[in-house]
């Protein structure tokens, strides 16, 4: 364990996940650390966990699966693509990646803000709970499945399914819908919606206009069970 | 002439049935478990001990039920005093006075509690001291603080009354706490999803309890819940994918609010899903390491003895408990105090003894309800007491049957003490034939 420019360096060539982990989960405050920098992550699983600190983590490479999952209060960034369910139950923080993601980023997340500055692949935002998520590029199918709360903006193009049975999530997306899921609508842009797109994306740090974004939201039709629809549910 | 005679085909339920599909065009939602006739616990009997066996004096000597879960990875393996455990009921399905009334009884038992779909409420972690946390697909109120206040995590794949399928939690009894646990709108049918949102197969599974594992500093150990389907397969990924214990539920087992076609024919009963998850343990060298749970309609202690009998190190019971609660029970109160529910079960629909009509959110004795008239019905003191007579109960008769086998400790019964009464137990349980050496298949 090295300290670079104030940050503490754990080299995953010499260290273990668990040996990361459980670092990360000490007494950051109390030791004074503040940033703390991931070296060689060589694609691995379960980097930086279970955060709950005020701390800067900085992931310098590719990671696997499950990075930054559960994460609260710490702004942990990855710089290059992350496996499937990065940042899976976010309850508060931030979680950037550079590159791209795989299946199922955020899923379940209940707060907080995840940035994919490239694409995101299927199922991004899956039943996600209260978080943002940001995409600079574009996601999979059937993304933000059985999304209850929270913003997803999506500045590219949206795969089949999009916010297939919606709750009370919102989608705005940039660029084409290939087609919506069950109980997805599109609906006109208000300039609420243009206020929230703006703010998310100066916070993501992405340039694009409110105005090129569309809604979408549940049309609320499957809240209540319906057997004229029950190949929707 | 009158012609009186009914059809084994087309019967009174099954007229009614396409009656009532024909007029609404739904199905039936209901709660509790399978209600068909099959191959259970009560199929097979003990050998107990006579010359060949020497027996232990029943109210002298000792017999030990102490159950130690999850030794395989977690620094801190649960250790309980009884091996009958409370299985996974959420709040939102029982009101938050039966989780409360549980929880007491089980810390007063020495055994554990189980959280379900909705998350972990406050006064169930206070009243519990040993509290499994259910990550579930809908992940509803799940958090990493409560994950950190677990004893253990239980990662629900799967559940006997509904093997693939997902949950339901119908509008009337989502009220407004349950809907702020769940991050919905209150009111609203809520649907579990039957896959979880963040993997996908075995190998999924194994990096997800890896990262489990890693936010709990490995401290606590990890259950896999399955329905009993494909029983030696999942078994096999379950331990392949790094469980600690195998949670295995039954055809048997109860939902508050299933499709009344999941719940009759879906799964394998307890009974053969508990024989073939023994075997998978048997061929992965995983016996003593890896721990079995078996649920699914565990009713009595004889229930009991038999699933330790055939190998389980553990059962976990739901509906039993809810009845020890009052379910379906005429009266609700305390026999210096009761009260006649009969008219509410008739406002459903029912009877005392024959109510499944737990997804109303109706319950007449308090119990699967979010009505605060009708939690009030159930006494968390009262509750509590039943329920560790209940389980005090299975565990004097499972004690007596294991010193009725020469047993000083429950663990010890194994599969030679049992034979069955008749050839599909026999074949399901893989012990012979009562009065012959056979067991069909071998």
């Amino acid at each position: 364990m090295a300290v670079v420019n104030s940050a503490v360096q754990l080299d995953l060539a010499k260290k273990s996940v668990r040996e990361l982990n459980q670092f990360l989960h000490g007494d950051l405050a109390g030791r004074g650390i503040q940033r703390v920098e991931v070296l060689n992550p060589g694609g691995v699983h379960n980097l930086a966990v279970g955060l709950d600190a005020d701390v800067d983590v900085d992931i310098r490479g590719h990671a696997g699966y499950f990075i930054a999952g559960m994460n609260k209060q710490a702004r942990v960034t990855v710089h290059g693509n992350v496996g499937w369910s990065v940042a899976e139950n976010i309850m508060s923080g931030v979680v950037r990646v550079r590159g791209n993601a795989s299946e199922c980023a955020a899923a379940s997340g209940h707060g907080g803000l995840v940035v994919i500055a490239g694409d995101a692949s299927s199922r991004c935002g899956i039943s996600m709970k209260g978080c943002d998520i940001v995409v600079g590029g574009s996601v999979g199918h059937v993304s933000a499945f059985m999304a209850q709360a929270g913003r997803l903006v999506v500045c590219g193009d949206a795969g089949t399914g999009l916010g297939d049975s919606l709750y009370e999530a919102v989608i705005y997306v940039r660029g084409k819908i290939r087609s919506l899921g069950a109980d997805a609508r599109e609906e006109p842009m208000t300039d609420a919606d243009r206020a929230v797109v703006s703010r998310l994306l100066d916070q993501a740090g992405i340039n694009h206009a409110a105005s090129e974004f569309k809604r979408v939201a549940s049309a609320r039709a499957l809240y209540h069970w319906n057997s004229d629809a029950h190949q929707a549910y | 002439m009158t012609t009186t005679e009914e059809s084994y085909s087309f019967n009174r339920h099954v007229l009614a049935y396409i009656h009532q599909a024909a007029e609404l065009g739904l199905y039936d939602i209901r709660g509790l478990g399978a209600k068909r006739v099959l191959p259970t616990f009560d199929d097979l009997v003990f050998l107990t001990a006579s010359l060949s066996r020497y027996p232990l004096e029943g109210y002298r000597e000792r017999c030990r039920t102490q159950t130690v879960l999850g030794t395989r990875f977690a620094k801190k393996p649960i250790h309980l005093a009884i091996p009958i455990t409370v299985a996974g009921m959420s709040f939102g399905a029982l009101s938050a006075t039966a989780k409360e009334a549980i929880g007491r009884a089980a810390t007063e038992l020495g055994t554990s509690t189980t959280t379900g779909d909705g998350g972990m409420t406050p006064e169930e972690r206070r009243a519990s001291k040993t509290l499994v946390y259910q990550c579930l697909p809908s992940r509803y109120g799940f958090n990493p603080d409560d994950l950190r206040k677990a004893d253990a995590i239980e990662v629900v794949v799967g559940q006997g009354a509904k093997p693939g399928g997902g949950g339901m939690l119908l509008g009337q009894k989502i009220s407004a706490r349950v809907a702020e646990m769940r991050t919905l709108p209150a009111g609203i049918d809520q649907r579990s999803a039957c896959r979880h949102p963040d993997w996908t197969g075995p190998d999924d599974l194994a990096i997800k309890i890896g990262e489990l594992r890693e936010i709990t500093d490995w401290q606590v150990p990890i259950y896999v819940k399955i329905g009993a389907s494909r029983v030696t397969n999942d078994v096999k990924l379950a331990i392949k994918s790094g469980a600690d214990v195998i949670v295995l539920d039954g055809m048997q087992g109860g939902t508050a609010a299933s499709q009344q076609v999941f719940i009759e024919h879906t799964g394998i009963p307890t009974l053969a899903a508990l024989r073939q998850a023994i075997e998978a343990l048997e061929e992965m060298k995983m016996v003593g390491q890896v721990q079995l749970v078996i649920s699914g309609g565990i009713r009595t202690g004889a229930d009991v003895a038999k699933a330790l009998a055939l190998g389980a190190d553990a059962v976990a019971i739901g509906q039993g408990v809810l009845m020890a609660l009052g379910c379906n029970s005429r009266w609700y109160g305390t026999p210096d105090h009761r009260t006649d529910a009969a008219a509410d079960y008739e406002r459903l629909g029912t009877v005392p003894g024959s109510c499944h009509h737990c997804h109303t959110g109706l319950c007449p004795v308090g119990i699967t309800t979010q009505e605060a008239d009708l939690e009030a019905r159930l006494g968390v003191d009262d509750g509590a007491r039943w329920l560790r007579n209940y389980f005090n109960v299975l565990t004097m008769e499972l004690t007596t049957l294991a010193r009725a086998c020469g047993k000083s400790d429950v663990h010890h019964l194994e599969r030679e003490d049992l034979v069955a009464l008749t050839v599909e137990a026999a074949a399901m349980a893989k012990v012979p034939l009562a009065g012959t050496n056979w067991i069909p298949g071998l």
